[in-house]
């Protein structure tokens, strides 16, 4: 057990202030839903933090025409630097009200607050930063002399990462010239409900942003919009592909941020104090709620015993309990729907063969937790080799030779992110060459930058977010334009 | 009495071999009268499953080699079309009904589309990858890289310059390819295969098909290992239906809307066809 006891650290959550209820955000001001309302939680504590209006199809289409007038009459005819100028200023005011957001952020989703503090929402408002600068040098993003936004765009985004797969969606669709409907996802839609304070703080035209929460329905009316020109979605690979075929023949220009069972590989000669803490930061971070997630790792057989012995210690050291508390590594599972989806997977792994290791943790009695977990003996033809688990459960591989680390690396049809561990710089370049996936990580992993475009290959999605290729999404292509 | 000609046989073009259709069909081509002109393969679902099998194991070999290498194989094709240049005159000006002048516009042009397709190969990393300047001690770089297996429904109304221009955009960004010809004029496809079969482009890496649009086409769209797909060739109202089926893994569909094949492609038909990669490694001592 560990060396030193942890004094608890936790966080205040005074800054933040939760109303009662919120309605959807349309038009610049925040209006009552249609639909049913529905409670947000704390999923560490079950606590009920609000009450949040449903959007309807009859919502969605207020905001799509409140979006399409913003569009018409404002937004389009702005020139570029302004445009650009109101996103410098939402950048700053997330920076301002950064600890308001990262403690909302966390009370709603359970990730620990060292995480959003750090992580998310730095990284949300430096896409705001980075995307304010190219509204007015669209002309050198590479598509094209004049490009044109599509119009109206209709968002939906994940729970794991509530505010930066926002700023992910709404800064490159503002920069643009597009106006937004965002639909936040419904376990989470606290942190996009306060940047609409954002939006009305930095004085953004009405209607240029607007949010409807909701589930599944309010998403669907958003994407059958006959009124949206393009949609971009985050999430699972199963209704990203719904969406792809619900879109087919429409005019509707469509990115698709989907899932991913990451190999992150580890050759012999890897540095090894750096390989295990890549290892955990690949499946641990944010409870392994990360579509680009380390899931698979495939150790080189030689090093095996060392590499697991070292990581299992590793694991012990891990703090998983109260996200609010700054000394916690591993939150809370963010839905009692998701806890009950990694349980099911996972106990797949124990019934076809493979052999569980849990790090020795107590879990909090209320809210929804699941330890750390490895599975050994894991072979490919396993659930939990194939399928996404997207909680901290770590599916555990091994290979001989580099080819063979490729091919079971690639045997997937997701094509997300990869890892790759070795101290020989040649080794890297020939595999990173070979991994049929979007984002590799060598000797790093789960590193984020607006700079840096992220997305998929194969089955995890279509597009990128982020760097110059991030703006082709938002800008008409070829014959559109 | 006049000497009898020696017509050819035309066949699939499938890993470098020259098969019959498993299935031992072929279909009538005829002339703009009606004339008789050959009876080419009538490909079938194993015929297409096996071309993207041929194409899949030539992928590792064709996306690896240099981008130079890719050029000067591209232009090895140009060479060799050049050589055959009345050849694939006759045969477009026979296929598509149009006169030997219209013709060899045509084929001009097709063969001055491998050349500036060749000219690509080595310029694409430059003009669409980036060294990204992320905000902290990371090197990080973007770079584009062929989508994998791409099928093309070839142009109806452009029997070998609509094909070429298809072609050449998945061949040099590395892409390898299964082809389904035009179905009324499928002849000048089966002649470029020729080419290509003694040209440097390794075998597997282009597949050529001809046969029945409305049937080869749904089993491309569908297949679980095709990772992109152009329907040129493809009638409008089976678009929808196609560009559906293709969402089962999520294909990367291209549906251009018919366009004037001897017009310079834009950019965008290759890049329709690359996936971007980022690689981030640490900066330290």
């Amino acid at each position: 057990m560990s060396l030193f006891k942890y004094a608890a650290a936790p966080e205040s959550r005074a800054i933040v202030n939760i109303a009662s209820s919120y309605g959807l955000f349309i038009d610049g001001e925040f209006v009552d839903g249609t639909g049913t309302a529905f409670k947000t939680i704390n999923p560490a504590t079950e606590e009920v933090l609000s009450e949040i209006a449903e959007g309807s199809a009859l919502d969605v289409d207020r905001a799509v025409k409140a979006a399409r007038r913003a569009y018409s009459k404002v937004w389009s005819k702005m020139p570029a630097a302004e445009r650009g100028k109101y996103l410098y200023r939402i950048a700053r005011i997330m920076q301002e009200r950064a600890r308001e957001f990262a403690v909302l952020e966390t009370l709603n989703n359970g990730k620990p607050i060292r995480e959003s503090r750090d992580v998310d929402v730095p990284l949300a408002a430096a896409h705001f930063f980075y995307h304010a600068g190219w509204a007015d040098k669209l002309e050198h993003a590479g598509v094209g002399s004049a490009p044109k936004p599509h119009g109206v765009v209709g968002q939906i985004i994940p729970w794991n990462f509530p505010l930066l797969m926002l700023s992910w969606k709404v800064a490159p669709a503002l920069a643009t010239g597009n106006t937004v409907v965002l639909k936040p996802a419904e376990t989470t839609p606290l942190t996009a409900l306060l940047f609409a304070d954002v939006c009305r703080q930095a004085g953004l035209p009405a209607g240029v942003v607007n949010i409807v929460t909701g589930a599944g329905a309010t998403g669907a009316a958003l994407v059958s919009h006959p009124d949206v020109n393009k949609i971009a979605f985050t999430g699972s690979t199963k209704v990203g592909k719904a969406i792809a075929r619900e879109i087919v023949g429409t005019e509707k220009s469509v990115t698709l941020e989907l899932g991913g069972k990451g190999a992150n590989i580890v050759f012999d000669d890897a540095p090894m104090d750096e390989t295990i803490e890549g290892i955990v930061n690949g499946i641990f971070f944010n409870q392994g709620h990360v579509c680009c997630a380390g899931s698979r790792l495939l150790i080189q057989e030689n090093v095996q015993d060392e590499v697991l012995d070292r990581l299992r210690k590793r694991m012990a050291q891990l703090r998983v309990g109260d996200p609010m508390d700054k000394n916690t590594d591993v939150g809370a599972i963010n839905s009692a729907a998701q806890l009950g989806r990694i349980t099911e997977l996972s106990n797949t792994g124990d019934s076809e063969g493979a052999e569980r290791w849990s790090a020795p943790c107590d879990l909090p009695a209320k809210g929804f937790w699941y330890a750390p977990t490895i599975f050994t003996g894991v072979t490919q033809a396993h659930r939990i080799a194939r399928e996404e688990i997207f909680g901290p459960v770590l599916s555990v591989l091994t290979f001989r030779t580099p080819a063979e680390a490729i091919e079971k690396a690639n045997n997937t049809p997701y094509g997300l992110s990869a890892g790759i561990w070795t101290d020989k710089g040649s080794r890297i370049l020939w595999t990173a060459a070979r991994l049929r996936a979007g984002v590799v990580w060598a000797n790093t992993f789960n590193r984020f930058d607006p700079t840096s475009p992220f997305g998929g290959y194969k089955e995890s999605g279509w597009g990128r977010e982020g760097g110059r290729h991030g703006l082709a999404a938002y800008l008409k292509q070829g014959e559109q334009a | 009495m006049s000497r009898i000609e020696v017509r050819k046989t035309y066949k699939l073009f499938i890993g470098g071999a020259f098969p019959r259709s498993e299935s031992g069909r072929s279909y009538e081509v005829v002339d703009k009268e009606g004339n008789f002109i050959a009876n080419p393969a009538m490909a079938s679902r194993k015929d297409a499953r096996d071309a993207v099998v041929a194409a899949r194991s030539a992928y590792v070999g064709w996306s690896g080699a240099t981008a130079y290498n890719r050029g000067q194989v591209l232009y090895r094709v140009a060479e060799l079309m050049e050589a055959r240049r009345d050849e694939f005159i006759d045969e477009v000006s026979l296929s598509e009904g149009i006169g030997k002048g219209k013709a060899g516009k045509i084929v001009d042009a097709a063969i001055d589309r491998w050349v500036w397709y060749a000219g690509w190969s080595d310029k694409l990393g430059s003009i669409l990858g980036a060294t990204n300047p992320v905000a902290g001690p990371y090197y990080n770089f973007s770079i584009p890289e062929p989508v994998g297996v791409v099928a093309l429904i070839a142009p109806q109304d452009s029997s070998l310059l609509g094909l070429i221009d298809l072609l050449g955009a998945a061949l040099t960004t590395g892409n390898t390819v299964v082809a389904l010809a035009s179905e009324a004029s499928p002849l000048p496809a089966i002649t470029l295969s020729e080419v290509l079969a003694t040209s440097d482009v390794p075998g597997g890496v282009v597949n050529i098909l001809t046969g029945r649009t409305k049937e080869v086409a749904p089993w491309l769209a569908s297949h679980m290992d095709v990772d992109a797909i152009n329907l040129a060739g493809v009638a409008a109202e089976d678009v929808r239906n196609l560009a559906g089926e293709a969402t089962d893994n999520l294909k990367r569909v291209i549906a251009p809307k018919s366009r004037d094949w001897l017009k310079t492609p834009t950019l965008e038909a290759m890049t329709s066809l690359l996936e971007v990669k980022t690689v981030w490694h640490p900066v330290g001592i």
